[in-house]
């Protein structure tokens, strides 16, 4: 395969191993050994892991404290799948009772998070009386929360005391002029509170929370939505700062706002970013901090690996049929991640003869960076039919290496209601949103896509099914550039933004 | 006097831990607050809590019947502007 010949034709050690370039956990490979082992097993944390583990989130947490101009929460759409939304309201007796039924059919399973439909602290009894049941009866299931950041303070010692080793914190800016435009409200000491003045407590309060948790040595990540006009410009700032104060991951995401959610901004025809836009200043914050580029915004109450969602094997009718043994459950999830690590063991042996493609083209010309879309349903192999891909990974191949970059999510907004917007069909929804991309490796596709991706610049192709993503990647790279298409002057599809 | 919860309301649960004299309880189709139990909030708050946390405008009524929190007071979306663009959604 080409990465044989690659390394057998290198006359140096090929690839750049621990120095973290290209490899599939370099994002990883600055930190401390301690923190890197925290994240290393998290589906949402780890570009790699996520391939590998499942994790899920029970709804149990309904209530919120703050109001975000891109949340409706009368919003219970059958078809919505905005982070946040769900339908699904568990006790928390019924959210122990899912997990435990989950962790026993799904071995992956290793994470369990609370992130809404409200916020987790906002619903305190709620949420630490399911997490204390929990590290009773399943202690291997690691636990996270995700949060505004309002109640964090008081709550940090809680959440210690249930050995809570993963937390995001929403932070969305650092300024209270650019938060009030995103923050019509909070609910603060007994009061509502709006304007500038809510925006600067709830600002001062994630801070504090953010410290508070790194001084006490709990992981933080920072998720961050970008919206065009508002807080776009400020994010380089919100990333370097929250690095400083001990964040190890910034995850960007984008703005969605559609008029039928019937948010402050979709309502207002705020726009979200485009992907370019989105990768642009993930590009420009990665220089700061690693930036956690493979977060789908799934559901909140999803099971699963990270954008499958299996939710409805696991309804409560269907729970309460289950018969569990849960240490024999416990039993089969250690041998089963047991297996993984090998697995993972073996990759990055294979990974460490990367992929140094330069070195089969001594010649003077360089080649240009390319987009490649690829369609997998997990495991790091190219493995799901192009009709059946709601998202898709996409990775930046340049003659150095593979690198991925982010995914690209289809199904976005509604589809199939009344009062959705049908005109636009999946398939020209794809097109757009793999608009940069230039190959689309895939399992299978069926001819009319194939007909339409390429009449879109987008070259499809199903020879690699059943390889390993990034193996591919630099074989189809190698391919485009010795067939000279991939020369520096040749025109560039994507420019990359400074 | 008491508050009211009217059709509207989510179920999202704010305000029933809230109030000082347990007068809110979930029920179908949406949350009810006890009307011989609602203070008001008197002696306990100067605000009264469960208006004071509802995302949702229009659904909680005062002693007079009046909406605590009126269409476009939480939002910052201009009733006319809600108006127009769900027309223009229904319209499609
Ligand atoms: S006004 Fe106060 S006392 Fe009455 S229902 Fe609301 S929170 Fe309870
Ligand atoms: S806070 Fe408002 S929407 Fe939520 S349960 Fe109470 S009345 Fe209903």
């Amino acid at each position: 395969m080409a990465l044989t010949l690659v390394s057998s034709q290198h006359s140096e050690p090929a690839g750049c191993s621990a120095s973290g370039c290209g490899g599939n956990e370099s994002a990883l490979a600055h930190l401390p050994p301690q923190i890197r082992d925290k994240v290393k097993d998290h589906p949402c944390y780890s570009e790699e892991a996520h391939h590998f583990y499942a994790r899920m989130h029970v709804a149990v947490a309904p209530a919120c404290n703050i109001q975000c101009h891109y949340c409706n929460r009368k919003y219970d759409c059958s078809n919505e799948s905005r982070p946040g939304v769900v339908s699904e309201l568990l006790t928390p007796e019924q959210a122990v009772k899912k997990v435990l039924a989950v962790a026993a059919t799904i071995p992956q399973m290793s994470v369990l998070g609370i992130a809404g439909p409200g916020d987790p602290l906002a619903n305190p009894e709620r949420t630490f009386a399911t997490f204390r049941e929990l590290s009773d009866k399943a202690p291997d299931i690691k636990l996270c929360i995700s949060t505004n950041g309002l109640s964090l303070p008081e709550h940090v010692d809680e959440l210690c005391r249930h050995n809570i080793d993963h937390v995001t914190i929403t932070i969305n800016c650092l300024d209270a002029a650019i938060g009030a435009e995103i923050y019509p409200w909070i609910f603060w000491k007994n009061r509502r509170i709006k304007g500038r003045k809510a925006a600067e407590i709830l600002i001062a309060q994630q801070q504090l929370g953010l410290e508070m948790l790194a001084a006490r040595g709990v992981l933080v990540k920072v998720n961050s939505v970008l919206i065009p006009g508002v807080n776009d410009h400020h994010l380089e700032e919100v990333s370097r700062v929250v690095k400083a104060k001990g964040a190890f991951l910034h995850n960007v995401m984008p703005l969605i706002a559609e008029a039928e959610h019937g948010t402050f901004y979709g309502v207002m025809g705020q726009r979200g970013p485009t992907p370019e836009e989105l990768q642009r200043l993930q590009d420009s914050c990665a220089g700061e901090m690693n930036m956690m580029r493979h977060c789908r915004q799934c559901r909140a109450d999803a099971v699963g690996m990270l954008g499958e969602d299996r939710g409805d094997e696991f309804t409560l009718e269907k729970i309460d049929a289950m018969e569990i043994d849960y240490p024999a459950a416990m039993q089969r999830r250690a041998e089963y991640q047991a297996g993984i690590e090998q697995q993972r063991q073996q990759l990055h042996r294979r990974g460490e003869t990367v992929i140094s493609l330069d070195a089969l083209r001594p010649q003077r010309h360089r080649s240009r960076p390319l987009l490649v879309a690829v369609a997998s349903s997990g495991g790091g192999i190219i493995n799901q039919h192009f009709g059946h891909a709601r998202e898709f990974l996409v990775y930046e191949a340049t003659a150095l290496d593979v690198r991925f970059i982010g995914h690209r999510k289809v199904d976005l907004y509604c589809s199939g209601s009344d009062h959705c917007n049908e005109e636009e069909s999946t398939l020209q929804q794809t097109i757009r949103a793999l608009n940069g991309c230039e190959v689309l490796l895939c399992s299978r596709i069926g001819f009319a896509p194939w007909e339409a991706l390429e009449a879109a610049g987008i070259t499809p192709n199903g020879e690699h099914a059943m390889e390993s993503i990034e193996t591919a990647i630099a074989a189809v790279y190698q391919e485009m550039a010795a067939a000279g298409k991939l020369a520096i002057t040749a025109p560039i599809a994507l420019q990359r933004g400074a | 006097m008491a508050f009211t919860i009217i059709s509207g309301c989510v179920n999202c649960w704010a305000c029933e831990p809230l109030c000082p004299s347990h007068a809110i309880y979930a029920a179908i189709p949406h949350f009810r607050i006890h009307a011989n139990l609602c203070s008001e909030c008197d002696g306990d708050y100067s605000d009264p809590q469960c208006a004071s946390i509802c995302p949702v405008e229009g659904v909680i009524l005062n002693g007079e019947g009046v909406a605590v929190n009126p269409l476009g007071s939480l939002t910052g979306i201009a009733p006319e502007r809600m108006a127009k663009v769900m027309a223009e959604i229904q319209a499609r």
